[in-house]
């Protein structure tokens, strides 16, 4: 007793992670290498997006100018080592545009993916979990919102809330490109959720007195995380599509903030004859980013959907 | 005989060449004129108004007292007015109307049209709003001895006051239609001019019809005209290179030109002039911090107008550096001079020390703002993404917001911005019209900046009276040295007129106004 009473306390544990913890990260781990390996065009499209992702973080780091800095002695200077795009009709850096442009595209795109997925999702499960006439009437209105092309609905939005900068992002402009996936994402969660709500869990959920939101959120929402998650991806890049395009019209984001759509029109419209690098690059960037987006969507929807897996 | 011969030839071949050359400079009548107008105008007033989008729209439908004489500008001639006098002291103006001018509604004009229009000019009633109201605040009396005689009694000498009779801005409109509502001539059209207002197609276009009634005989020659509104300078572009619109009568710049010039070739005319135009900064002097002078000037000073100049002359329509008058004309201020005024410097380091010191005096030394500009691609953007960069270069953080031109103007107008793009649009180079817009705001409803300022009315007030050129030059100068040292407006920069129509458009003649020769009475097509 006295000795153990004399023994010096036990030492803090390691900074490593617990029996439950490791396991979760090897597992995760197992999980990245299975998709890389299963999936690899999907590995490489990651690997693209992570990159725009960090030189959006890092841009002040990783852009070789100020994006805003004018420099009339080197108006529309072509490729060089100095200016690896060139430089715009204000002297500015293109290719430090572009690296500031990715996180215009991307704060866009990420946000109004999330805020129109998650609140189609939300609505494709009530609907689908409550039927009837709340069915009918969310159905409806989506109906009528699909009715709309996308960009015509975000022009539209746009057009009606204007501009409304919080911390210097549009949050009206995240608004108007996220109202159009809403329907979208309603549509598609609807259905996988109508085959969920049918499963036996559910009815003895009900039988056991759970309250709706229980219901839809502890036991359906799981089981819709899936089809939410390869919707969010894939509009990803259907929201930078339509930033830009946006932008391009004048709706988007005002100069001389770096935006690849505002890159596109401007000047680049007065001189892509001369210099057309304008808008090579530009579209390039949102072209590539597109592409990695739609083919990260499909590869996540392979990977997770079982019936791909047959 | 062989040389008798070949002279004789040749005497007939140029004497042919004149005749054809003649034949093919006459006038055809017919056909309809579609042009673009890169902005569509808030309003009908001319009275009210200072944007082209508002001339380029209505000036068609009216007539003016006078006109410039544009071949010999700036020289005027008749438009209503038959003839005119001036007395020896510069005192009484009398116009005689031409007989049987009709307004579009078939009803006469007479000379109580005239009076009502310049009544309502100087001296606008409740709810109506005259930016000629400072120019026109020397007429003492406006009688009308008969139906075709007017007489302007001035209550003090302006010795430019001939040319602003001729002020395109100054539409001649029908007493009775002003005595019922003095603002109808902001949404409704009853003019004597040239053309008949057909309709408006609110974002398409302004249509009129030849006035079959025209007080000239055999004008206009065009059956009729479409003014297209074309907000993106792309689409203008490529409507005029296709054809679908034959020019755009404000200006595009030396890039557009050059793209039109490389894709037209020989259809495409391109004219040339200076401008009496220039693009302004403007500070809300009623908001803080703008209400302080060293945060006005130390923006003003911070802007690098030499450097600017050289660059952007070279992509927009934005070229020279100059004070409140145009540049290169006889009363405007000597770069000498210019350079040792508050913001015109060619030392830019040494303003922006200087500019820095005064933001952290005024206790902002990290002030940011929101910029308040049009959404017209040329030159507003440019001047815009200049000035963010500008004043970043001082520590200021600027958020630059686009607006189309009805809420721009009402954005300005009522006040509620921090700081402006603003323009100044002279018809003229006269100084009693290029210090008008600034002048005090009680005094000048285009101030928008909606500064106070005794001094700058006083300045403003001797420098009309005052006939000596050496002396007027010397009060001008007095003038821009206060006001830019007060900041509450500074000119940017001044613009470079290009024009580009078609070649088949004849009878349009250039000028360094945009303002001027817009109502289409001698246009014609020749095609």
């Amino acid at each position: 007793m006295a000795v153990a009473e004399a023994a010096p306390a036990p030492a803090p544990a390691p900074a490593s992670p617990g029996p439950a913890e490791a396991i979760a990260a090897r597992s995760r781990t197992a999980a990245l290498r299975r998709f890389c390996r299963q999936q690899p065009l999907g590995a490489v499209s990651l690997v693209v997006i992570l990159a725009m992702m960090v030189a959006g973080l890092l841009s002040e780091v990783v852009a070789p100018y100020d994006p805003l800095a004018i420099d009339f002695a080197g108006i529309l200077s072509p490729p060089s080592w100095q200016h690896w795009a060139g430089t715009d009709a204000f002297g500015r850096d293109v290719f430090s545009r572009l690296i500031h442009g990715s996180r215009t595209a991307l704060v866009i795109g990420f946000a109004s993916s999330f805020l129109g997925s998650t609140i189609g999702a939300v609505l494709g499960a009530a609907s689908a979990y409550f039927g009837g006439r709340i069915d009918d009437l969310i159905q409806r209105l989506v109906d009528i919102l699909l009715a709309f092309p996308l960009i015509v609905l975000a022009l539209v939005v746009v057009a009606v809330l204007g501009k409304g900068l919080v911390l210097g992002i549009d949050v009206n402009l995240i608004c108007a490109i996220a109202i159009p996936i809403v329907p979208r994402v309603a549509r598609v969660v609807r259905a996988a959720a109508l085959s969920v709500r049918v499963m036996p869990y559910i009815d003895a959920a009900r039988a056991a007195g759970y309250s709706h939101v229980r219901i839809v959120f502890r036991h359906m929402a799981p089981n819709l995380v899936a089809p939410y998650l390869i919707m969010l991806t894939a509009h990803i890049a259907q929201a930078i599509l339509l930033e830009a395009s946006l932008s391009f019209l004048g709706l988007g984001v005002a100069e001389p903030t770096p935006a690849w759509g505002l890159m596109l029109s401007g000047n680049a419209s007065d001189f892509f004859r001369e210099a057309p690098w304008l808008i090579l690059f530009p579209g390039l960037a949102i072209s590539l980013a597109v592409f990695a987006f739609n083919l990260f969507g499909d590869s996540l929807r392979d990977w997770l959907d079982p019936r791909f897996k047959l | 005989m062989t040389r008798m011969a070949t002279a004789a030839l040749a005497i007939a071949a140029a004497l042919a060449l004149a005749a054809g050359g003649a034949s093919a400079q006459a006038p055809k009548r017919g056909g309809n004129l579609t042009f673009a107008i890169s902005a569509e105008t808030p309003h009908y007033d001319c009275h009210g108004s200072d944007t082209y989008a508002t001339l380029h729209f209505s000036a068609p439908f009216y007539s003016t007292l006078l006109q410039f004489d544009l071949p010999k500008y700036p020289a005027v001639k008749g438009d209503l007015a038959e003839s005119w006098t001036v007395a020896p002291d510069l005192k009484t103006y009398t116009f005689k109307l031409h007989r049987g001018v009709t307004f579009h509604d078939g009803s006469a004009l007479t000379s109580a049209d005239v009076k009502a229009t310049y009544d309502r000019l100087r001296n606008p009633p409740a709810g109506v709003v005259s930016t000629r109201k400072a120019t026109f605040s020397d007429i003492g009396t406006i009688e009308t001895p008969d139906a075709q005689t007017v007489v302007f009694k001035m209550k003090e000498v302006n010795a430019a006051m001939l040319e602003h009779f001729a002020s395109p801005w100054n539409c001649i409109y029908q007493a009775k239609l002003l005595g019922e509502d003095p603002n109808a001539p902001k949404t409704k059209i009853m003019g004597t001019g040239p053309f008949t207002f057909v309709e408006h197609v609110k974002g398409s276009h302004v249509a009129g019809k030849r006035n079959d009634k025209y007080f000239r005989q055999g004008l206009p020659y065009l059956d009729g005209f479409k003014g297209v509104f074309t907000l993106q300078a792309a689409a203008m572009l490529n409507a005029v290179q296709g054809g679908q619109v034959l020019g755009e009568f404000r200006g595009i710049s030396p890039a557009e030109r050059d793209r039109l010039v490389q894709a037209m070739g020989d259809k495409v005319r391109i004219e040339e002039s200076s401008w009496t135009l220039n693009l302004l900064v403007l500070f809300n002097t009623e908001k803080k911090p703008f209400d302080d002078v060293r945060v006005r000037r130390a923006l003003n000073m911070a802007i690098d107008r030499w450097g600017g100049s050289q660059g952007l002359s070279r992509t927009s329509t934005m070229r020279a550096v100059g004070g409140v008058i145009r540049p290169g004309s006889p009363m405007a201020t000597p770069e000498a001079e210019l350079v040792k005024l508050p913001g015109f410097s060619k030392d830019i380091a040494k303003s922006r020390d200087e500019a820095k010191k005064l933001l952290r005096e005024a206790g902002v030394p990290n002030l940011s703002f929101t910029l308040h500009n049009r959404n017209l691609a040329m030159p507003y953007t440019p001047a815009g993404i200049f000035l963010v960069d500008q004043w970043r270069q001082i520590g200021v953080t600027v958020d630059h917001k686009q607006y189309d031109t009805a809420p721009y103007l009402a954005g300005m107008s009522s006040g509620n911005f921090d700081v402006a793009i603003d323009f100044s649009n002279l018809f003229m180079d006269d100084s009693s019209l290029g210090l008008a817009k600034y002048l005090s705001f009680s005094r000048a409803p285009e101030n928008r900046s909606r500064s106070m300022d005794a001094e700058l009315d006083s300045l403003y007030d001797r420098h009309m009276r005052e006939l000596d050129p050496g002396k007027r030059r010397g009060l001008i100068q007095a003038f821009e040295k206060r006001l830019f040292e007060q900041s509450y407006q500074a000119p940017l920069l001044w613009w470079h007129r290009i024009v580009a129509t078609h070649k088949t458009v004849m009878g349009w003649e250039m000028s360094p106004s945009h303002n001027l020769g817009q109502d289409l009475a001698r246009v014609w097509l020749n095609q």
